[in-house]
This record gives structure tokens, sequence and C-alpha cells, in this order.
């Protein structure tokens, strides 16, 4: 089955200050779990761009989001694509989430647009009779994104922000440890992507199981260069390939 | 002229060695040979050059690795791999269960005992059909100098690791050098059975708003479209100079770029970068081979040498 496939953009709109919402239809079987992510091919770019699925229905003619931060040229070519244009994408790369752990109440972490995943992770473990929490951290209120979606899939969603424009005032980390602490015992796992220093800071300081979403600078996407290896227990492990979740207690973090 | 397909022979030879067909991934692209099975059959390969492969362990530099370019990138990955024996005792038996035909070994050393160590230990091994010597890397006993850019240093290593091996000893050249047909000389007299020109050529990507090197290492390896014609023009120069068979390698695209690097010289190609932004690329450069021949009138690649 060919990876490498044409899908066609359906809707592509800003819904932040710097974070677009980019719909694409086609055929999605290649995608598999929630916080696997695709490459895409962009005119003029000579690398592809990762881009971590937002949201998806798996089939032949299926539905893909991707929620990105306009952040470069490539970013910002990407946001001036309109609906018909087609775009030829890398499909289902890296391991996803395991929605299948052993826990009734997980937490879903997010920073920035490390959000993106959280959609679909929701919604997999929703049809798993889980109910998990949403903690999603942001700089400042205009940068928030995702609330609504999953308040309207029933997930309880606190937000934070640095500035203390929306919700709980500070890092994600903050709001999701006063939760805790008004919540004790009641949070038995963890998703989260986001920034590198977010992720090493729960590393460091969450007391349950959980697994990480990593993002590195990458050439390849599916594992033949080596250019985003992280250091496990295992040893050097590929963040596209092996990766991008990774459980907690198999990071070695310097 | 008319020709059917049936025709047209892609087969090449590389000294004693036959390659049903010219195009190798060039290491460092193509992992340790397994693990594209989602992609294509790599039977259909001519052979595969493994990653670079050390006498210890190597985590590699820090990341980032990459940097955008162009037309190309800039990779500096700093060798990371499991060591020799875990490469024997792992990764060529997942590598020779794929792929059923001679693979090329890439051997780096930081001395010339860790060369010689390495060739001697990868020369035993059945699955590999040719020793691919890396003689870009730094020499920690040389004042850090790569070995690759002198000639004295490139014909010591090649003698040395000679000693210790059967297999054919082909040597990577680092295009970063003043005259490359002066080193590809020396390894040939040294011994060397073949060349490979060109590793990646040294360049470096500042990111503007920061105003840091993209690259943690500051600079890497440059590689991609960009520096076909520099290694097109290295190939020419050195199959003219040199008596050994050159494999051709340095921003390799299309099946064009591999008859066009052939005719200058080249008795084989390696595919580098392009693996990397499509994983299907060898395998279409070799649907188009037979393609661009017959629009030539090609029907050997055996004799496209000028």
């Amino acid at each position: 089955m060919n990876r490498d496939i044409f899908l066609e953009i359906t809707e592509n709109f800003r819904i932040a200050s710097k974070t677009m919402k980019m719909v694409l239809h086609g055929d999605t079987r290649l995608i598999t779990a929630p916080g696997q992510f695709v490459n895409l091919k962009l005119e003029g770019k000579y690398l592809r761009r990762p881009i971590s699925v937002g949201d998806y229905d798996s089939s032949e003619s299926g539905s893909l989001t991707l929620f990105y931060d306009i952040v470069g040229e490539g970013t910002a070519k990407m946001s001036k694509m309109r609906p018909g244009e087609k775009i030829q994408i890398l499909m289902g790369l890296g391991n996803g989430f395991d929605t299948h752990m052993d826990c009734k109440k997980p937490a879903l972490i997010g920073g920035g647009i490390g959000c993106a995943p959280m959609l679909a992770l929701a919604k997999h473990l929703n049809v798993e009779g889980k109910k998990p929490v949403a903690f999603l951290g942001f700089n400042t209120r205009k940068d928030v994104v995702l609330f609504e979606e999953l308040t309207k899939l029933g997930v309880e969603t606190i937000i934070s922000t640095v500035d203390g424009t929306e919700g709980v005032k500070g890092f994600v980390t903050d709001a999701y440890n006063s939760y805790c602490t008004q919540h004790p015992d009641e949070i038995d796992y963890f998703y989260a992507c986001g920034p590198m220093p977010m992720l090493k800071a729960l590393s460091d300081t969450m007391k349950i199981d959980g697994e990480l979403s990593l993002d590195e600078r990458m050439a390849c996407g599916f594992g033949i260069c080596m250019c985003c290896s992280v250091r496990t227990k295992d040893g050097a492990r590929r963040i596209c390939k092996d990766g991008p979740i990774f459980r907690k207690e198999d990071l070695i973090w310097k | 002229m008319e020709m059917k397909n049936g025709e047209i022979d892609l087969s090449v030879d590389l000294g004693s060695l036959k390659l049903d067909n010219p195009i190798i991934p060039a290491s460092g692209c193509f992992g340790f040979g397994y693990g594209m099975e989602d992609y294509y059959d790599v039977n259909i390969l001519g052979s595969i050059s493994l990653k670079g492969t050390t006498l210890e362990p190597r985590f590699g530099n820090p990341l980032p690795r990459v940097a955008e370019c162009e037309a190309g990138l800039i990779n500096s990955v700093g060798l990371q791999n499991p060591g020799i024996h875990k490469v024997i005792e792992e990764e060529l038996p997942k590598a020779a269960k794929v792929f059923k035909k001679p693979l090329i070994a890439n051997i780096s050393g930081f001395s010339i005992e860790e060369y010689v160590e390495c060739c001697r230990l990868i020369d035993t091994q059945e699955c590999i059909g040719l020793i691919e010597l890396n003689v870009s890397c730094p020499n920690v006993h040389g004042g850090g100098m790569s070995f690759g850019t002198s000639r004295e240093d490139v014909a010591k290593v090649i003698k040395e690791v000679k000693r210790v091996i059967t297999k054919p000893l082909y040597v990577k050249l680092t295009p970063n050098v003043t005259d490359i047909v002066s080193i590809g000389l020396a390894a040939q007299e040294a011994g060397a059975d073949g060349l490979v020109a060109i590793n990646t050529m040294l360049g470096m990507r500042i990111d503007l708003k920061t105003r840091r090197p993209v690259i943690a290492n500051i600079m890497g390896g440059f590689s991609g479209p960009a520096i076909f014609p520099v290694a097109l023009r290295m190939v020419y120069q050195l199959s003219h100079a040199c008596s050994i068979p050159v494999i051709g390698c340095g921003g390799i695209s299309s099946a064009k770029d591999v008859l066009e690097m052939m005719i200058g010289g080249a008795s084989a190609v390696e595919i580098g970068a392009a693996n990397l932004i499509n994983p299907y690329a060898c395998k279409e450069i070799i649907e188009n081979l037979p393609v661009e021949m017959e629009k030539l009138g090609i029907t050997n690649l055996k004799e496209l040498k000028i």
C-alpha cells in the first residue's frame, strides 16, 4: 500500500493568534492511533514538515485534521493553501498513544500546539469508557485552542495561561498540581505533549505513570536518518519511528 | 531506435561484485537496511550501504542534528550506532533477513587501530560483500584532522586494513579537500579496490531569530541536489585519473542523474538525501532507469563512461 498519498484540503483557517486548523479528505487508513503524525511535502521546501495528527477517522474516504502553529516558512506556506488544493502526505508515522492502559481517569496534558493530538486521544479514551481530564496550557488568552472541541466531547477541560488572561495563571503543570490538590488520588495516568521543557518538568515531578509525545527537528520522519534520536533506558531511540510517544520511565533526560 | 524493456541491461560490476542494478542507498540514509519493508521490497536494490559503524557504541551529536537548505540539507548525526559487536550480533541478521544480496558495511574510526579492528570483525560476516571505509572522521591521534584530508593518513589506514580483510575495500572520500584526485590516487596506490565519491560537504546555517547556528554541533554535512554538480565533477576527475571503480554519490535524485553520473565515470551510484524526503526514491529511480535509457538509446550501463 502506497504510504505517500495525496489528500485534498477541505478547510484551512485560523483558530487562534498563531494556530491554524486544516482538514483534509482522502484515504486515512494508515493512521491507526492518536498521537501519530504525518509528513507533508510542500512546494519549494526540500524537507517535509512533520505535523501531529489532531483528529482523524480511519477510512478509505476519511478525514484528517491538523492543528498547526505558523512558526516558519513551511507552516506559513501551509497557511496560505486553499480548499481544493492537494498535499502529498506520508501517512501514519510513529507509534501513537497507548489508549488501552489500565486507568480510569487519565490526564491529557498539552502545552501550546502540543494540545493538538489530545482531541483524537480524548475520543479514543471516551470510547473505552475512561474519563479523561484535559489540562491545556498556553502563553495567553489569544493562543487558546481546543477548549470547545474537548468540552463538547464531555471532557473536563482546564485552561491555564502564563499571563493569567484565561483560566489558571501559570504553567500547565501548575494547573495540574492545583487540580490534584483539590481532587487527590483521582488522576491515575497521564498523556502529555508539548515543548521539551514542559515534558522534562512532567517527567521529573509526576508520581503516576504516563507517556509523553516528543518533538525534535526531523529529516526523514520514518526512521532511517537518526536525526531525531533520544536517549532511553534501552539505548538511543528514534522519535519518528520508535516514538514519538515514550513511557515516562523509559526516557533519560540529560 | 526501437527497444524492448527486456533488452535493457541494468547490471553493473564493482570489480568481482556484480550488482543487478547500480542503485545503492548511501550510508546513513537507509539505517541498517531493514525497516523499509513497509514501503517496498528492498531486494530490488543493487545493494545497501549500511549505517556507519564504529568500534564502540555512539549516541552521536546533540540535537538538533538537521538544518534545511534550499536544495538539500545539513546533517550532523555524529555516527550514531550501537558499535560493531551489536551491529554483528543484532543488526546484520535483521538486514540479511530482508535483503538477500551482498550488503555494504560502512566503517568509521577515530584511530587506525579502530578501523583495523572493525574491518577485521566485519570481514568475517557472510552477508557483507564489500567494505566501505569512511575516512571523513577526525583522527584523534593526528590532531583531529580528518583522515581523508591527508594522502599519508588515507594510505596508512588502507594499508593496515587491507592486511586483515579478504573482501573488497572501497574508500569513501571527503570532498572537503584541495585536490581530491591526489587523495584518490593515494588510496589506489595503497591498495583500495574502489572509491566512493563524495561524502557530504561541510556547511552551516544560522537561525535569524536566535542568531545561533541551527545545528547544535554548529557545522554539518551538506547533501542533496545542490551538491550534484560538485560530486559529478569529482567523480569525473577521479574516474579518469584512477583505474579502480568509482561509486558516484552526491545529490542524485533521479534516473537521469544516475545516467549523468555514470556517463561521468561512476560504475554504480549511491543515493542519500533523496531517500530522506521520499522513502520510495530508490524504487522510483530503478523503475525509471530503463525508461530514461530507452529514450537515450542506452542498453547497457557498463559502457557509459566518457
